[in-house]
């Protein structure tokens, strides 16, 4: 095939002219990352000038008196997303594994797309279900039986202490669980349907369970793919805005270890105030966090995308 | 004897899980359309469609919300689209090895996937800024900046399903390249490509996040560009979130319209997919 330049057919002025067209707008994509990162960079000069690395590690976010620090962002960033890969992953392999091995196959096309139906939800109505649905069953019901359970456990327990208030950063936890659930579980499903039949059946074969199979065979020979599919959910959580924005608290402080505490994620603290914010600093000072939330999600991203192409290479020389 | 009954009861135990985990997924899927269906129907009503967005304590619609946000994806739509299937079609058709086609596969794939209230922010900083001003334009192109992403995915894998027989059949008839492109794979590949743009659409429709720094919202009827403009995702935000029960009803009628749109589109898209394939 015709894939190097012009080669193939009469080549003329009007050829040359849409080559260069179809070029320019590729370009234009890879300019446009480049584009995001100076951008904010820029945006963000004043605050990185200012504060310095100093704006990773303190607390204090006071824009009337011009004192910002991120620490309370970047940390209900990290642990709503933790806690939905803690959900997130064994759920999605468990639906992985029953798409793939056990639901019979008639089944398997509408419930893979009943679960890809919960990626296309927009992330509002997972907010205001969340806010005004989710969390007050979930402050009734769910937190009093985690501290009667898992509240006991030595050390683990002081997650789940504290006065159940429903909204918080486990509610956001568990609320970008769901959300991110079809990203890690469809491409766990269609890693492991990669997996060769034979490998399959020689496993069967010598007398293995389904799930010895799936545990000993299907996975070892998919993990760089699954880890890819997980850290891709993760991307996704760490960079989702409004359904975290409704259910977190946005209380920016950081009030002990427990996941009952409301809190702030970076998405949250620009959701809210980013409009509002004053020209100058402040406005800086929410660029900088931006920025920091793209670069760890382009990091996050791009890691999870080089091992889905190893995947896929690997598979293209073994067959 | 014993070790294959405990290896059975692990099977059927991991297998019991699995099960669990399906209908884990399944139960948030019903539960959510459930309470959309069960308090969106609520407000819905001649009103809905036929007068503004209320102040607090009075009875209203969302109509300017309704055409504000069919005007921004609309524009966004129009605009993101050529780009993508320009892009696409260079990274497909031209580009499968050269160095620019490949990054450009990598990154439109991280960009897929980037946080879109980062787009937002860089509107924001590259237009907004410099403007001085909330307005319509800058959210239509932050829109954009998420529709391109979609439709160059789509176009470059469809156009990429195109058998090479039929290339070669129009080169051989002497037709130059960009013919070949623009109507013999571009046309076979027609089904997919639209596929792909209705799925940005269904992805922009409920995008709230990067709205929030550039169309803002409007309380009032407007279709200057120039002005923000109300839409129906920040509308919403900003209704759920407020202490009156008239705005929250009205906000469970306006998830109700997104919800039901998007996955309408979805459902349209895979269905109309899937009949091309058959044939």
């Amino acid at each position: 095939m015709s894939s190097r330049s012009l080669i193939g057919g009469r080549r003329d002025i009007g050829d040359i002219i849409f080559f260069n067209v179809t070029r320019l707008f590729a370009l234009l994509s890879l300019l446009l990352m480049a584009g995001i990162i100076v951008a904010l960079a820029i945006g963000a000069w004043p605050a990185i000038l200012k504060f310095g690395t100093r704006f990773l590690v303190t607390q204090e976010w006071n824009p009337p008196a011009e004192q910002f620090g991120a620490l309370v962002p970047i940390y209900g960033t990290i642990v709503t997303s933790l806690v939905a890969l803690i959900i997130a992953v064994p759920v999605s392999f468990g639906i992985a594994l029953f798409l793939t091995e056990l639901s019979p196959v008639w089944l398997r096309r509408p419930l893979g797309i009943a679960i890809e139906l919960l990626a296309a939800i927009p992330s509002i109505v997972y907010g205001m279900w969340g806010l005004l649905i989710f969390a007050p069953i979930f402050a009734q019901y769910g937190q009093p039986f985690l501290t009667a359970t898992l509240g006991h456990i030595p050390f683990l327990g002081a997650l789940f202490a504290g006065p159940p208030l429903g909204i918080g950063i486990l509610a956001a936890g568990i609320i970008l669980a769901i959300m991110i659930i079809p990203f890690i579980a469809s491409v766990m499903r269609d890693v492991f349907d990669v997996t060769p039949a034979m490998l399959k059946e020689s496993a069967y074969g010598v007398g293995s369970t389904t799930w010895e199979v799936v545990w000993n065979v299907v996975l070892p020979y998919t993990k760089v793919g699954v880890i890819g599919g997980i850290m891709l959910g993760l991307g996704r959580a760490l960079g989702e805005t409004m359904a975290v924005t409704f259910v977190i608290g946005n209380t920016n402080l950081i009030s002990g270890i427990s996941l009952y505490a409301p809190g702030t994620s970076i998405t949250a603290t620009l959701a809210n105030e980013f409009a509002e914010a004053t020209p100058g600093l402040y406005t800086a000072a929410l660029m900088e966090l931006g920025l920091i939330l793209f670069v760890i999600t382009l990091a996050v991203l791009v890691f999870s995308k080089l091992l889905l192409l190893r995947l896929a290479r690997q598979e293209g020389t073994k067959t | 004897m014993q070790l294959l009954t405990q290896r059975k009861l692990v099977n059927r135990f991991a297998l019991t899980l699995s099960l669990l985990a399906m209908s884990f997924g399944l139960v948030w899927l019903v539960w959510i359309l459930w309470t959309t269906l069960d308090l969106g129907l609520v407000g819905l009503s001649w009103e809905l469609f036929t007068k503004m967005t209320p102040p607090p304590g009075e009875s209203g619609g969302l109509l300017n919300a309704i055409v504000g946000s069919i005007v921004l994806v609309g524009l966004a739509t129009l605009l993101g689209t050529p780009i993508g299937v320009l892009s696409g079609i260079y990274i497909a058709e031209y580009g499968q090895h050269t160095w620019l086609g490949k990054t450009t596969r990598f990154v439109n794939d991280i960009l897929l996937s980037a946080p879109s209230i980062v787009i937002g922010l860089f509107i924001y900083a590259v237009y907004v800024a410099r403007v001085g001003k909330f307005s319509a334009i800058s959210g239509v192109l932050a829109l954009a900046l998420i529709v391109i992403p979609v439709v160059v995915a789509t176009t470059e894998n469809m156009l990429k399903l195109i058998p090479a027989t039929l290339r070669e059949a129009a080169f051989a008839l002497g037709a130059p390249k960009r013919a070949v492109i623009l109507s013999v794979t571009l046309r076979a590949a027609r089904a997919g490509v639209i596929t792909g743009v209705l799925l940005a659409v269904a992805r922009i429709s409920g995008e709230t996040a990067p709205l929030l720094f550039t169309a803002l919202s409007n309380q009032f009827w407007s279709l200057d560009l120039n002005e923000p403009m109300a839409n129906l995702p920040v509308t919403i935000f900003k209704f759920a979130m407020s202490p009156f029960a008239d705005w929250q009803r009205i906000a469970w009628a306006g998830v109700f319209l997104i919800t039901a749109s998007v996955l309408g589109l979805n459902i349209i898209t895979r269905v109309l997919f899937r009949q091309k394939h058959k044939n």
